[in-house]
This record gives structure tokens, sequence and C-alpha cells, in this order.
């Protein structure tokens, strides 16, 4: 039986004739709708407050006065309403309706990238007028106009809903649209000279009723019949988005969010969304792109021969790499080393770890790139989920910008700030696109985290050393007591999201400060701002020095994992600019690139430049090629996203399913077969024939993946994924609303993906039986030196390393519609230093370390600390190389922080 | 026969060339009604304006008292007066504004100190560039003359005052558009429920609206007594009443007139007032009270002028705007006209009324100049049905303010009335009257 639901909380209405409990405060709509009666609407979404514009969700609505035609989208259901869907007066007016907004509107379905997946169209079919009385002439706009580069408006076919205008103020705090004139000449448009350039303006096209938005990159690129679909999860960063990716005739063309509720309420950021042109590939005819080229697609293996890359077969190419770890294998296993994983599946960060660790012995691997945090502190601390996160009382921001990073997190967290459900501390060195909605701000400069963590824990000297410093203390006695009175007593309420404030000053800095915070507030939670893909996934799977899968250290492997490895590292291998270091100085004799890019990714350029001129043997394992190939000695091309099935799990631990919708081009393997290979030829005996055979043998030898097996992912109840070390049970989205995202196939009628099919039994997700922070990592939580940073001299400005969504990484990179979008290097500076040097927004300016001298403009920027200069990550100057990178090029991570001394030319 | 014995309770100054100056203003009795206000108890005030049982002016005639009563309780609250007055042939708070701006200042302050409210705007038609000089710089004067700011005129009581400009939309004179537009937003009228300005007004607080004439009758009310108002007119419709009177009459002009006391033939026939119709000819309809309005015709020029009186027979006395049309109008034209005017001032939020109204404009345009159909008619009124269901006066709103509905008034108006002249309009292709 099912339960009933509280009576205080639920009110009871009649719907045609039923009587039907419903939430207390719900609209009619939703009610409705639950309740199994769909009423047609178009303005109303169900993740935006409704605004009752369109009027179709017309309905009699009784509540003791008599029926009037109500809007039910807007109207609270209270207790013995009375409500008729399917009466003659209701038909009448949503008829009206339907016959108005049909009135204007062009009608050129026929050349409309909507045509088929229109809602106006569908609710016309089914209910409207077979033919017109509208004989007068049609509103006339010039059609499309852009609303900015990936987003264009035809406004005759626009419908008024204020869909995407909401969307824009609402969700993603960018009120950069809006409708301007009167009456049925109302159109949406932008401010003058402001272009609609959001980072979520896919998110507008997704939820337009009707054809007015269209993204460049779907526009004639499909008709919706043609489309296939399957839902997989983004690994654009590490949110996790869910989404619904469509091909048709073998390319893919376009992504739509899954309203997954506890990750991303059908949203999407546009690097997310669009990023799959990368996947496509560049198809400009017969030429061949050269192997530097970020655009093309890698489709044979390849082994430099007499100093060039020659395509080989796979075997050839794999008995290469098997005899290098062979090698190393009997004579020295710390010889090898790893970089990568974030890009791999968790499967193939599985077998990649137990090839390196569990087979070769060397435990030198590492999923991030020196621009992450301590895996073992990341994983002993208690973690939150997103959800807790956004509904924590209070967040501590101790992170780079979330909109840069973590985009969609950012749209989860300034919706609950917004919504003032939660009040938001900013450590964060410079403001942020979350700074504004933030109760309080106490910026961090470089190396000040562990010093403001004191002051925030009580400690009264920190404070006075921070009042020290060069520039003063960065915020006031009331801004710290008001921040300490949000934290209350222990912490309870309280989510860290954690993540690297710069890439320029040593991770101890923040990774300090989360120890202070967690010993002093214990009941805080931490919610790891890690930017790439499947990086914690990586972690889960020991893809970092010191840990094994299962979040173990070396010294007590799990039972399980240890009975099917045939060895466990004796010592702790290298991280990956350690590894970089030991390559170039020719103790490290192979690395092999998982998917990873030191060029683009490492923040010290100067280190892996050294690290390139080695004689040592380079693996790249990728999908993509790119100026690091020039210098690989193998090249084993790998699928990609969209391209392979498993599973990822993101910054919370959610585990979750990807789908492939597309081959991998030429003989791209999975990540996870490249690594069964070469652990076959080294001996091995996996018997892994498809993805769900490694994701079965996680769930049964990786401790905190028990129960999580493919058959466990393969039930709709676990559709969102299984958070990692959660007891609560996973829930059922609701049927789709197919007015939320036109376009969207329910995955009950398309699959659930990449495990769909092969269900065996009734096998559900049980909750994992060891989860985050099992105990041998706990150490990682008290230890850790205590990094001080040399004090800052009068001449010099101190480097915040920050990163920006729009950089130079490969997905941005391949796809040309991101890749014209790309923002470019500039010093920003306080208008204050700015002004002291003498310098104004637009000069140029010299910028010298004890690495380098480069020449770069200047920008004024008040959200920038005085003291400070921030420069983005892997970008570069306009029309310069690619493979230039001011930041990298200045900072030598072997030091604490980096100062620069910035003078007019 | 006309009843023109009672006081001007508004309009008592406009006679003299300098009306709208504070000199004036003070040699004739003003801000003695604040005083007076300022030595009662807010509640004693209020209790005077009940039991005047003053009318909203602005259109709706809700009584003020009422409205202040239902003002929620809250630490913040605002007074907001409406003078957006932008509808075609209304223009009575034009002249209140533009020759006596202390009287309204004066009578916004009473409100103000009855409410406790210590913020008040008032709202005004951007394009009343002498009514806005003049306002503002009565505002100025009235500082300086210690009637507005801190503790006004001794008192212990603080009220600050605004002057703000409509940018030029008929929308912004719906009461919660008005506040969008306040807050900075574009005008779009507002759901109610919830957002009673009562309850959740200005920046989200509770705000009484009232209308410009409302709050002018308050300093007359406050010296006279409440008693004194209602004893003229007929309860409900107490005091008296500006009337603009407009189309085809010899003298246009703002006539004050007790209420109910008077009917529509006295103010567009007698000689002291609208003094008949210049051609001699003959009242082919009449508009009661602005464009909203649902038509009279000359089998109801004895109406008297009380807010019940007009509801009874079917329409409403409205914003007090008085249109009349002589037997040259062409009532094509004339629905064409008013409706041309909705479907340009629509906000645009709503279906109905956004598409309704350009709809129903372009097939009255067609008729007009000869191109209808005889299908146009039945067309029309399903199109007016499909906006305001029933075509029912008042009417069944289905949008989110009142303009939607208001849009079918003059055309079910023409239609019921002068069908013959629509489908003659068809058959000789074209109008005669042009
Ligand atoms: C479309 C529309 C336009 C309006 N324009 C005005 C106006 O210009 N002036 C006004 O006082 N009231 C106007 N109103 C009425 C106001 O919404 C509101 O009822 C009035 O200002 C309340 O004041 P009162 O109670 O003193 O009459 C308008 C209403 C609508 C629906
Ligand atoms: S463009 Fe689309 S989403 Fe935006 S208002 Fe028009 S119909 Fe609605
Ligand atoms: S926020 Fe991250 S996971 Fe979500 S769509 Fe963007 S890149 Fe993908
Ligand atoms: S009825 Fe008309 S004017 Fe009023 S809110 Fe709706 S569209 Fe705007
Ligand atoms: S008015 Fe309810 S869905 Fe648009």
């Amino acid at each position: 039986m099912p339960e009933q639901p509280e009576s205080s909380t639920t009110v009871s209405i009649t719907i045609d004739g039923r009587e039907v409990v419903a939430k207390k405060g719900e609209m009619v709509i939703a009610a409705a709708e639950n309740a199994g009666t769909y009423i047609p609407r178009f303005c109303y979404h169900p993740r935006m407050k409704p605004v009752g514009v369109c009027r179709m969700c017309l309905v009699e609505v009784d509540s003791g006065r008599g029926p009037t035609l109500q809007p039910a989208c807007f109207i609270e259901a209270t207790d013995q309403m009375t409500v008729v869907t399917d009466s003659e007066k209701v038909k009448k007016a949503q008829d009206g309706v339907l016959e108005f907004l049909l009135a204007n509107h062009p009608l050129d379905c026929p050349v409309c990238d909507k045509g088929g997946e229109c809602p106006l169209q569908d609710q016309t079919l089914a209910h409207g007028p077979g033919e017109t009385r509208f004989i007068e002439e049609k509103r006339h706009f010039e059609k499309p106009i852009a609303l900015s580069e990936l987003v264009l408006l035809d406004r005759e076919r626009c419908i008024q809903c204020s869909r995407c205008t909401r969307f824009a103020e609402e969700v993603a705090g960018e009120a950069l649209i809006d409708f301007l004139g009167r009456g049925d000449q109302v159109e949406v448009a932008m401010f003058p000279d402001e272009p609609f350039s959001s980072y979520f303006s896919g998110n507008t096209v997704q939820i337009c009723p009707v054809g007015a938005l269209t993204a460049t990159p779907y526009r004639f690129a499909a008709r919706p019949w043609d489309l296939e679909q399957v839902e997989t999860t983004c690994t654009g960063c590490a949110v996790g988005c869910r989404v619904a990716v469509q091909s048709s005739s073998g390319r893919l063309t376009r992504l739509l969010g899954v309203d997954a509720d506890p990750v991303n309420h059908s949203w999407m950021c546009d690097k997310g969304r669009f990023g799959f042109e990368a996947v496509n590939g560049v198809d400009d005819g017969n030429e061949e792109l050269a192997l530097t080229d970020p655009t093309r697609r890698l489709t044979e293996p390849m082994v430099r021969k007499n100093g060039t890359l020659v395509p080989v077969s796979w075997s050839e190419a794999l008995s290469a790499v098997a005899s290098q770890l062979k090698d190393a294998k009997e004579k020295d296993p710390q010889s090898v080393g790893a970089i990568g994983g974030a890009q791999l599946t968790n499967e193939g960060a599985f077998t990649w770890t137990s090839l390196i660790k569990g087979i070769v012995g060397s435990d030198s691997v590492d999923a991030q790139l020196g621009d992450g945090l301590d895996a073992q502190l990341v994983l002993a601390l208690p973690r939150a989920t997103i959800d807790e996160a956004a509904n924590a009382c209070t967040v501590i921001l101790l992170s780079g910008d979330l909109r840069e990073e973590l985009p969609v997190l950012f749209l989860r967290l300034r919706h609950s700030a917004v919504e003032a459900k939660n009040s938001l501390i900013d450590l964060g060195p410079r403001t942020s696109a979350l700074s504004a909605v933030a109760k309080v701000r106490l910026p961090a400069r470089p190396g000040e985290a562990p010093l403001v963590a004191r002051a925030l824990a009580g400690d009264v000297a920190a404070v006075t050393q921070l009042k020290g410093h060069r520039e003063g203390h960065t915020f006031g006695d009331e801004d710290l007591a008001s921040a300490q009175h949000l934290l209350g007593e222990d912490g309870s309420g309280v989510v860290v999201v954690i993540g690297r404030t710069s890439v320029a000053e040593d991770a101890a800095f923040v990774e300090s400060a989360a120890r202070i915070l967690h010993q002093r507030y214990p009941n805080a939670k931490f919610l790891p701002a890690l930017r790439r893909g499947n990086v914690m996934g990586a972690l889960e799977m020991g893809m970092a020095p010191g840990i094994l899968p299962g979040e173990t250290s070396l010294a007590q492997p799990g039972a399980a994992l240890r009975s099917w490895w045939p060895l466990v590292p004796g010592i702790q291998g290298k991280t990956a600019l350690e590894q970089l270091a030991a390559f170039g100085d020719g103790s490290q004799e192979v690395l092999l690139l998982l998917g990873a890019d030191p060029l683009a990714d490492v923040a010290d350029g100067a280190l892996v430049e050294r690290a390139l001129r080695s004689s040592g043997s380079l693996v790249c394992v990728s999908g993509h090629g790119g100026a690091i190939l020039e210098r690989a000695d193998v090249v084993l091309p790998a699928a990609v996203v969209h391209e392979r099935a498993g599973t990822t799990t993101n910054i919370e631990g959610r585990v979750s399913r990807l789908g492939q919708k597309m081959v991998a081009p030429g003989l791209a393997w999975s990540d996870w077969m490249i690594a069964a290979e070469l652990a076959a030829a080294l001996g091995a005996q996996w018997e892994f024939t498809a993805v769900g055979d490694v994701t079965d043998q996680i769930a049964a030898v990786v401790q905190g993946f028990s129960g999580i097996s493919s058959n466990a992912l393969a039930q709709p109840a676990t559709r969102d994924g299984v958070v990692l070390g959660s007891t609560a049970a996973p829930t059922t989205a609701g049927l789709l609303d197919p007015m939320a995202t036109p376009g969207m196939v329910s995955a009950e009628e398309f699959g659930l993906g990449s495990y769909a099919g092969i269900v065996r039994g009734e096998e559900q997700a049980q909750a994992p039986t060891s989860g985050a922070g099992a105990p041998s990592l706990t150490t990682s939580l008290s230890s850790g030196e205590n990094v001080i940073s040399p004090a800052l001299d009068n001449y010099s400005l101190r480097i915040v390393g920050t990163h920006t969504l729009y950089d130079n990484g490969a997905n941005i990179v391949g796809s040309p519609s991101l890749s014209a979008l790309r923002k470019v290097a500039v010093a920003m500076v306080n208008p204050y230093d700015l002004d002291r040097l003498g310098l104004a927004t637009g000069d140029k300016a010299k910028l010298r370390s004890g690495r380098a001298t480069i020449i770069l403009p200047v920008e004024a920027d008040a959200g920038v600390l005085r003291g400070t200069v921030v420069l983005n990550a892997n970008v570069t100057v306009h029309g310069a190389e690619r493979r230039e990178n001011p930041l990298a090029s200045l900072v030598d991570s072997s030091l604490p922080v980096n100062d620069v001394v910035l003078e007019s030319l | 026969m006309s009843q023109l014995t009672a006081p001007k309770i508004v309009t008592s100054r406009i006679g003299f060339d300098d009306s709208f100056t504070l000199d004036r203003f003070l040699a004739t009795g003003g801000y003695e009604g604040l005083r007076k206000a300022l030595t009662m108890s807010p509640s004693e005030v209020c209790a005077q304006v009940d039991a005047a049982s003053l009318l909203g002016r602005g259109g709706a005639g809700f009584p003020a008292g009422r409205k202040w009563s239902m003002l929620r309780k809250n630490d913040v609250s605002y007074l907001v007066i409406n003078g957006d007055e932008s509808e075609p042939a209304t223009f009575k708070d034009h002249l209140l504004i533009e020759r006596d701006p202390h009287q309204l200042i004066e009578g916004v302050l009473i409100a103000a100190y009855a409410l406790q409210v210590n913020q008040a705007f008032i709202f005004i038609r951007g394009e009343f560039a002498l009514g806005l000089e003049r306002l503002q710089s009565a505002l100025n004067d009235a500082y300086a003359y210690g009637a507005v700011g801190t503790k006004i005129l001794n008192s212990s009581f603080s009220i600050d005052l605004v002057v703000h400009p409509g940018a030029g939309a008929y929308i912004c004179g719906e009461e919660t558009s008005l506040l969008e537009s306040l807050e900075g937003k574009r005008g779009f009228p507002r759901i109610k429920p919830p957002f009673f300005p009562a309850a959740i007004g200005l920046y989200g607080e509770p705000t009484v609206v009232n209308n410009v004439e409302t709050m002018s009758n308050l300093p007359w009310i406050i010296s006279n007594g409440g008693d004194a108002f209602a004893a003229l007119g007929e309860t409900p419709s107490t005091g008296t009443r500006l009337f603009a009177l407009a189309g085809h009459v010899r003298n246009p002009g703002v006539y004050e007139l007790e209420m109910v006391k008077n009917t529509f033939r006295d103010l567009i026939f007698d000689p002291a007032l609208g003094g008949g119709i210049p051609s001699g000819g003959r009242v082919k309809a009449f508009i009661p009270g602005g464009v909203s309005a649902p038509w009279f015709y000359e089998e109801d020029l004895d109406t008297p002028l009380g807010q019940g009186q007009v509801a009874d027979k079917g329409s409403m006395l409205g914003s007090g705007s008085v249109v009349v049309m002589d037997d040259s109008t062409c009532m094509v034209r004339a629905a064409w006209r008013i409706t041309r005017f909705f479907s340009r001032e629509s906000c645009g939020q709503c279906t109905p009324c956004r598409e309704g109204s350009g709809w129903l404009e372009r097939i009255l345009y067609r008729l007009e100049h000869g191109e209808g159909r005889v299908e146009d008619l039945d067309l029309l009124l399903d199109l007016c049905d499909n906006i305001a269901p029933g075509l029912s006066w008042p009417p069944q709103q289905t949008t989110i303010c009142v303009l939607g509905p208001s849009i079918p008034s003059s055309i079910h108006s023409a239609i019921s009335h002068f069908r013959d002249e629509f489908l003659a309009h068809v058959k000789e292709g074209g109008c005669s009257y042009a």
C-alpha cells in the first residue's frame, strides 16, 4: 500500500471529479500532472517561477465561490478546491489561446528546426483549429538575428512565453535579454552593444517552446524524426550533469539537459552542450589535419620510427608499450608512471590503475596535474552532496570561480543563495560570479587561506598577522564576526566548497585551510570543487600516489582487491609534477599520458618543456591531436565521450552511467580495452568482454562500490546514479513533461543508456558498505606541513592563477562554435595598483618573474585584490600560438607563491 | 435640471492665474487640512475618510477608507499616487496636477499620516511637462515650507515624497504595473493574487495606490469633516467628481459636479456645462466612463452620475471621462480607433490581450477601409469572447490585468447597436461618413 502523505503538508482537491492529494503550496498544474492529468502549457516551466502569461493552462477552478477560469500554473492547490480541466468552457478558452498564438505565427514549419518536436505544432495538431480565421498580414521581423555567437532569434516565431528571459535573469543571473515593444509587436531583445554572451545561453534554446531560439551548432543539422538519443552524463567538468545526447546520420547533433533532481535540474553549460562538436571532429574535405591540431581525431595507433610517427597495427603499438612495461616491472617499477585519468571512465581508471599499480607495481599514477588537491585529503574529508550544499545553511566558498570551473554547480548555489536559503561566505582571492550574492566576503590572498581559516576558527593571532600584510587585511572585524556567527558552534549545516583558489600557489595552503576548518568545525561537510570530468572517479579508483581503489592506503588494500591484484606497490609514487621532473632528469623512463596534455594543463611551463626534452619514452593515450604529439613515441587512439559506455563519478561521488551514442572513429578503442590488452600482454587473466564486466569487477573488489553493478545501474531507480557512501534511496524521476524540454525523448521510450537491454536479474543498487573517508586515509586530515608564504615586497604583485571556461582546452578548441569564444590573456589588476604603476586598461605591460619576462595587456578590475594580479591559465595573447601560455611561463611550481614585477613598457 | 449648488471641493482654486503657487495656496486655506489632521490621531483621520465614503477616482471606484484598512501591518509600507492618466479623453488629473499641485501634495501628506507611511511617491505621466514642472517646484516649496520632510509642520511625523515621471505607457496606470515601473522594471502588470499592493506592493512591501483626484479630496474632507462630504451626492456615490467631457459638445472640459444629483443629460446639454451638440445633431452614443466602458446611447442620457446607477445599466463611471458621439460619427471607425489604442498599449504579456487586440484592430481596419466581410462580425464577437468569455459586464477576466477584458467593450457595444452600419461598410465597400 502506498504511504499516505501527512495531512499537514497536503491538501485534498478534486480534479475532473477525481479526488486527489496535492502538496500544500503546489500549483494546480503540478498537482494535476502528479495525478495524471496533463494541463496544456507554454510559459510554465517546472524549474522556474511561474508567470502565468501564455494563458494556455486556463482551467475552471472553484475555491468555494463558484467556478472561474484561472491559470493552473499560477493558482495554488488549496483544500477542497475543485478543478475542471475538460469542460466546454475550458476547451473554448484553451482553443482561443492557441488560435491567438497562431495568429501571428509564421507557420514556416517546413524550414523550422523545431518542426517535428514543436509543442506549438503538437498542440495545434491535437486540439487546434483545422483552418485559420486569421487572414490579415502577419507581423514581420528580420529573421533570424544573432543574440550571441551561439544563439539566434527568429522573432516572428516567438510566442512571448518569457521562458528565455526568465531563465537569463532568474536562473543564470544575467538579465541580458528582455522584452521590447508593446502589444503584438513585443519582441525579445538584447541591450545595445551587449550580446547575450552567457555560459548558459544554450538552456534558453532548450526550453524555447517554439523554433524562435536556435543554436548555431544545431541549425538545420537534423530533423527530429531522424534523431536517435541516449542518456548519459556530461564529463565536460566534474559536476556530471545528466544529459541526453542525440545524433543523426552518424554525427552528434545536439545535447539536452535531463532533469536530474539531485544534480543539474535540466540545465547545462554551453561548454558541455556544444563541446560535442569536438567529438565529430572537423570535416573539411580530404585534407588531413596535422597531428598537432587539436581538432584532429586520432584514428590509428602510431609509433615513432626514424623520428616520425607512423601508423601501425594495434598489436605492434601495444607490444611496443608492453615490452617497456615488462622491462620496468622486472627491473624498476618506479621508472614507469602515468599522468591523467580524469578523461577516463571509471572502468578505464580502474583498469589503468590495476595495470600500473597492481601489475607493473608502480604507484606513480596521478589523475591531477598539479592544479588539484591532495587526493588523500579530498577522499578523507566528510563529503557533501550538491544537494547538501544547495540546502546548507551556510556555504564557505574556498575555490576558484565556480561559474568558470563547475558551471552548473554555480547555478545550483546561486539559486539557493538568491532564494535566501543559504548564506555564502566567500574566501576566494578575487570576486567571482557568486560574490555578488554572498553574505560575507573574507578574501584570502595567495598564501593567506590558512590564516583566514584560523581567523574563522577564532584565532586572534591570525587576524593580527593578516593585518600586518602589505596591503593590510582584506576584511573588517564585523565581517569576520558575522561569518563566525553563520558557522555556528560546530559547523552543523555548513558545507565547504573546496578547490584550488589559484594554480600559482602551493595547494598546501588550501589543504591546510581545509584541515583547520575541519578541526574547528567537525560537523561541516566538504564538496570538492575539482574541475576535470571524471577526476573523482579516477581518485576513487586510486589514481593518485599513495592510494588504492576504494579510498585505501597502500598499506591497507581491501581484501578483495588484494586477492585480485598480483601485487601492491611498496613505495609511494610520484605526483604529476614530480613525474614530469623525474622524466626530465631521466630517472623516470616511461611516461604515459592518459588523455592529459601537460602543455595545456600544467601551470609550470618550464617544468613541462624540460620533461619534453628528455629521452624517455612518452606514450599518449588520446582521442585528439595536440602539440604534445610532436614529442610522443607511441600514440594509442582512444574513444572519447559519447563514444564509450561505462560509468563516471562526479564531485559528490555520484556514480552514473555513460551512454554510448557513437562508434569511435577508425581504430580508436575504449580506454579500458587498451589497458586490458596491455595487462594481458603482461600475463594478466582479466576476463572482460564488455564494459559491464569491468563495472561489475569494480563492484566486486573496490570498497564502497559494492552493489553498484552494471545491472543495478540499469534500473530506472538509479537513473540519476548512486552516491558513494549514501544510504538514501535513489529516487525515480517522474514522467517526462514534453514541454519542459521539447525534443527530449523519454528514457523509457529510448532505453536508459549503456546497460539497458542486458538487465539480468531483479538486483537493486544497495547502499555501499563503506563510503567516503574510509579509516585508512583519515590521517591526512591532521597531517600536512604548515606552509608559509614569504612577505610580498613593495614592487611585486602576487599571482592568482585562475581558470576560464573558454580556455584552450581540447574540447573548446575542437568545437568551432566554442573556439571562437576563447578568452585571451590579459593581466587583471586592481585599479589602485594600476594607477600607482601609471598604467590604464588596454596598455601593454611587462610582467617579470624569476622564470620569464612577458608582455601582456593590462585591465583594471576592482574585483582583484590590491597587491595581486590575476592571470587565467591556458589562454594565449590574441593571435598567438596556442602553445604560448603566459601564466605557465611565469610560474615556478616549486615556490609556495609566485610574484611578478609589473612595469610599463 | 442640473444641481450646481454643491461646493467646489477640488477645483476651488483653478480660477486664479497663480493657483499653483504656494502663496495662493496658503492664502486660500492651503495646508489647513493637514495641520488639522496632524492634531488628530491617524485612526481619527481614517475614520473621517471612512465617514466620507470617498470612492477611488482612478477607475475601479473602490472606497479609499476600505483600501487603507486592508494595508498589511508591516514595518515598512508605501503610499503611491497614480497620476499616469493616459487613457484617451481622460484629462482630469492633468488639471489637478497643473493647476493645484499643492492640494494634491496636501492630500498625499494627510493620507500618509493616516497610514503612518514615511515614504510616498507620485507617479505622473511623463508627457505632462508643465504638470511635472509645477508639481516638482510645488514639492520643493512644500519642503522649504516645512510641510514635507522631517517633523512636518512641527509635528512628530516625518515623510518623504518623490515625484516620478512615467516613460509614456498607458499600462503603467494599472497599479501593479506602475509599481514595477517605479521599481525600474518594464511595466508588466503583476498577477493578483498574490500581488495585491496592500499585501505585496512596492519592493514587496505593503502599499496603498490611490489616484490623484482621490487624494485631492482629502484636504476638504479633513477641514470640513467626512460627514459634510457624505452629505453631498448619495451613498455610496458621495461628494463631487470630476468629469472630463469630450467629443461632440460645445464646451469640452473638466467639470466638477455633485454625484448622483446630475445626469449625463445635464453634463452634456446644460449651457453652463457641455452646452449641447454643436451641429445640433443627436447623441448617437456616448462613453460614460472612459474607453474601457461599454457605450451608452440617447436613451441612457437621464442616468444619474452615480457609480451604482451607471453600473446598473451595464457600464461604469470608470475614469470619469465622457465622450459624446453625435450622429455624424462612424461607429466602425470609433470602435477601430479605440481598439487601435488598446492594441498599441497592451503590455504584451497575456496571449489573448496581445494577439487578440492586434487581430481585432486589423479586422476593424479592414471593415472601415472597405475590405470587410460579413463573417467578420461574428469573428469579431467570437474573438472578443475569447478575450473575455461570456462578454458579460463586468467582464470575466482571464488575463493578468483588466486591460484585456476592456478591449471588447467598444466592439461589443458597436456591433450590438449598430450592426447595420457594419454591414453597410461591407456592402458599400467602405465608410460613408468619411
Ligand atoms: C489599464 C489600466 C490603466 C489604468 N490607468 C489609471 C490611471 O491612469 N490613473 C489611475 O488613477 N488609475 C488607473 N487605473 C486604475 C488603477 O489600477 C487603480 O485602480 C487606481 O489607481 C486606484 O486608485 P483609486 O482607488 O484612488 O481609484 C488603471 C487601470 C488599468 C487596468
Ligand atoms: S524566444 Fe522562445 S523562449 Fe523566448 S519568449 Fe520567445 S518563445 Fe519564449
Ligand atoms: S556544468 Fe560540467 S557537467 Fe554540466 S554541462 Fe557543463 S561541463 Fe557538463
Ligand atoms: S491583459 Fe493585456 S495589458 Fe494586461 S497584463 Fe495582460 S497583456 Fe498586459
Ligand atoms: S499561463 Fe499557465 S502555462 Fe502559461
